[in-house]
């Protein structure tokens, strides 16, 4: 298949989002503002309002019935999205879990930011890290293009009839949020096609008939049961099957895409730079990679053997991709825009820590704490990590196992 | 109206089987609201005794599509089923004509934790029916109170103590507050007068735009009644005028019969002592010192009433006697 013609517009990462929804067919939009995800909302009323979709728009009156909304549309055969960021996953955090448990396939844009208090609203990881055990699938942008594109894989992943898992897309609040991109865009019917139309795996009822998973009188199903000890752990088993299946999906998902847009991010789970032949190497997530990609090239011009390890899916982790990417290493560093308050270093560290225990062998890894509050992440700083990680890489000796990069001491 | 006749040949849609208490009040009410459908329906509960005696995985007790997702949910979940039902069926992808959609709660589901939803479904317009079953407290969770907990009752966490006589607060005017929201209906009903309650089920399924529809549906372990009085005490919450039946059309208020015939004929109200003392959970305000609160629960009672009836223009024509 040959690589579609693409135009190229001014798009910064909220908006982005909302033209990828407005091409994706989206039947039910429930959604509640709240910054740095406002744009999101704000344009996509206006699609509604000029008549650009053919979508129900609820502007509901919190974020916790934006998700009830966007589960129950789900259930009823929607092709549902919602957006929120921070506090407003915070209030949902109940919701979020029982969308991932009642295997509806909502779509949710994070625009990452920090958690109150003091209250800030401005980027960090803070809010998502909150979710990470919920059961929903998590996709993580770079930039703004990777938005648009991770927006509609995701329709076609979370809806898959064997995975029928939620999908958070994670962007950094303002760094790509408000941040105006050049982004290539596909036509709306190759889009539309691409996401499709929504289909139903078919489930037993309660006389054994199959029939398909929705909300449907011809079908009566019961949905969100009170499940006791006798079933609900099979429940919670199903979402972790699911999960392993997920890989598999999010990649033909990701080479399909890539096919008709030329446009793919690493192998779909991880995005390698310079890793392969390096000697130290920082793992992050986020628009931080960009930023580091710029200090590994200064690096390398100059001889030192660094790289990045970008993480694309969060959830499911891909445990093997890091593992073989980071266990011959030197040295490496977790930057970590988010701190887990008395759990020696940040959520991410615990992720990356735990994947190398599994290691052939076992690079030392420290943690960089950055950027909480919006902080900026600028290449000096990144420099000085490298730094750090060629004193480690020399000696095999870690000084500090976890460090606040760019805070006053 | 519908006859009893009628009636046994509806199918039974809440069926039986379920787990609910002997005497269970909203389990009346359901099977007598799930009788008076219309056509197809899908169904949402949130959170509460009758979620949870239903749909024990892997029973359930409905022949209806039915989704429960969280406890203050329930308004939320029919606003996103009302909204997916509406693009469905203009992209041709559903073939009913039209679907009604029943959100169900109790007291504590709507009074307290779900009035946000509740309020903000009422408010964007959405066209279903809310049903609130009111058995005035936590009775799921071990018979705690809530907003819609009656003056002097003694619950778990209102208890009666040497000091305090149970609840020190009055009920939250639940269905004021729904009108309020200038919704095209709004009701009380009784399941201890059934045609009237299924007359008004069929009413809010008809209107078009949000309806809501105050219950009144006893619980005999948290009322500490006789499971068998179940009916009786529904009908004396309506005769005392405890909980009276009217219903208010696009903001007008109107009695039902049943409270009508006590309007025009004040000597039918019974005091409501004789509603109390068929309640266990009002005992500790038999005794003398407490004997006070049934003269406040009394007053309060008339007062609300008389402002009822100057909101359906019926004339005042005497007050109770204590």
């Amino acid at each position: 298949m040959a690589i579609i013609e693409q135009k190229t517009i001014p798009l910064n990462g909220d908006e982005a989002v909302a033209y990828a929804v407005k091409q994706s067919d989206v039947d039910v939009v429930a959604a509640y503002p709240i910054t740095p995800q406002t744009i999101i909302v704000e344009r996509f009323s206006e699609y509604v309002a000029n008549g650009e979709v053919d979508t129900e728009f609820v502007c509901v009156e919190s974020e916790h019935s934006a998700l009830a909304a966007s589960l129950t549309a789900s259930l009823t055969g929607a092709r549902a999205f919602t957006a929120t960021a921070s506090a407003g996953l915070a209030l949902m955090h109940e919701m979020v879990y029982v969308t991932a448990g009642c295997r509806a396939p909502v779509v949710m844009a994070v625009t990452n930011r920090a958690l109150s208090a003091p209250i800030n609203i401005h980027c960090d990881h803070s809010d998502v890290m909150a979710e990470r055990d919920s059961g929903w699938i998590q996709l993580w942008a770079e930039n703004a293009q990777e938005v648009y594109d991770s927006i509609i894989q995701a329709f076609r992943i979370a809806e898959h009839p064997d995975l029928m898992t939620p999908v958070m897309v994670n962007l950094d609040g303002f760094f790509l949020s408000h941040t105006l991109e050049n982004v290539q865009v596909l036509p709306d019917n190759v889009v539309r096609k691409f996401v499709g139309i929504r289909q139903y795996p078919l489930v037993s009822d309660t006389q054994g008939k199959k029939v398909p998973f929705k909300l449907d009188p011809d079908f009566p199903l019961t949905m969100g049961p009170l499940d006791l000890p006798d079933y609900y752990f099979e429940h919670k088993r199903q979402q972790e099957e699911a999960m392993h299946i997920a890989p598999k999906i999010i990649k033909q998902v990701h080479d399909e895409y890539a096919k008709l847009s030329g446009r793919s991010y690493g192998n779909g789970f991880v995005d390698a730079y310079n890793v392969d032949d390096a000697e130290i190497v920082t793992v992050c997530l986020g628009s931080t990679a960009g930023t580091t990609k710029t200090v590994v090239d200064q690096l390398r011009s100059k001889g030192i053997k660094a790289g990045v390890l970008r993480v694309r899916t969060l959830r499911p982790l891909p445990v093997e991709d890091i593992m073989r990417a980071l266990e011959n290493k030197k040295a490496v560093a977790v930057l970590d825009r988010s701190n887990s308050v008395g759990g020696q270093g940040g959520p991410f560290f615990h992720e990356i820590r735990h994947v190398l225990y599994g290691a052939q062998s076992h690079p030392p890894i420290v943690d960089y704490v950055y950027g909480l509050g919006g902080r900026d992440m600028p290449p000096a700083l990144i420099q000085n990590i490298y730094k750090d990680l060629e004193e480690i890489a020399k000696t095999g000796k870690v000084k500090n196992l976890v460090q606040f990069a760019g805070v006053r001491e | 109206m519908i006859t009893i006749k009628e009636l046994t040949e509806k199918p039974e849609l809440f069926t039986a089987g379920h787990r609910a208490c002997a005497g269970c009040g909203p389990a009346i009410a359901l099977r007598q609201i799930m009788k008076a459908l219309r056509g197809p329906t899908i169904v949402t509960e949130a959170t509460g005794c009758m979620e949870v005696v239903s749909t024990i995985y892997p029973y359930t007790a409905w022949n209806v599509p039915w989704v429960h997702t969280a406890f203050e949910t329930a308004a939320a979940n029919a606003s996103g089923i009302e909204a997916a039902l509406k693009v469905l069926k203009r992209k041709k992808r559903i073939t009913h004509e039209h679907v009604d959609v029943i959100a169900l709660a109790g007291d504590g589901g709507t009074y307290d934790i779900g009035i946000q939803a509740l309020s903000g479904a009422a408010e964007r317009g959405h066209d279903f029916l809310y049903v609130l079953y009111d058995n005035e407290g936590y009775m799921n969770t071990g018979i705690q109170r809530s907003g819609g907990t009656p003056l002097g009752a003694s619950t778990t966490t209102s208890p009666a103590g040497t000091v305090i006589p149970g609840k020190t607060q009055h009920k939250k005017p639940i269905a004021d507050i729904m009108v309020a929201h200038d919704i095209p209906y709004v009701a009380t009903a009784s399941i201890g007068y059934w045609q009237d309650l299924m007359a008004k089920v069929r009413k809010g399924l008809e209107v078009e735009g949000p309806a809501f529809l105050h219950v009144m549906a006893p619980c005999p372990r948290g009322w500490r009644s006789d499971t068998a009085k179940t009916m009786e005490i529904s009908r004396l919450a309506v005769e005392t005028c405890v909980f009276p039946l009217w219903e208010a059309v696009n903001g007008e208020y109107g009695l039902s019969p049943i409270s009508k015939a006590i309007a025009l004929k004040p000597d039918r109200k019974k005091p409501v002592e004789v509603y109390l003392k068929m309640q266990r959970r009002f005992a500790h305000l038999f005794q003398p010192k407490f004997q006070h609160i049934i003269k406040e629960i009394q007053d309060d009672t008339d007062k609300r009433w008389n402002r009822l009836l100057k909101k359906c223009n019926i004339p005042q024509v005497a007050v109770s006697k204590t």
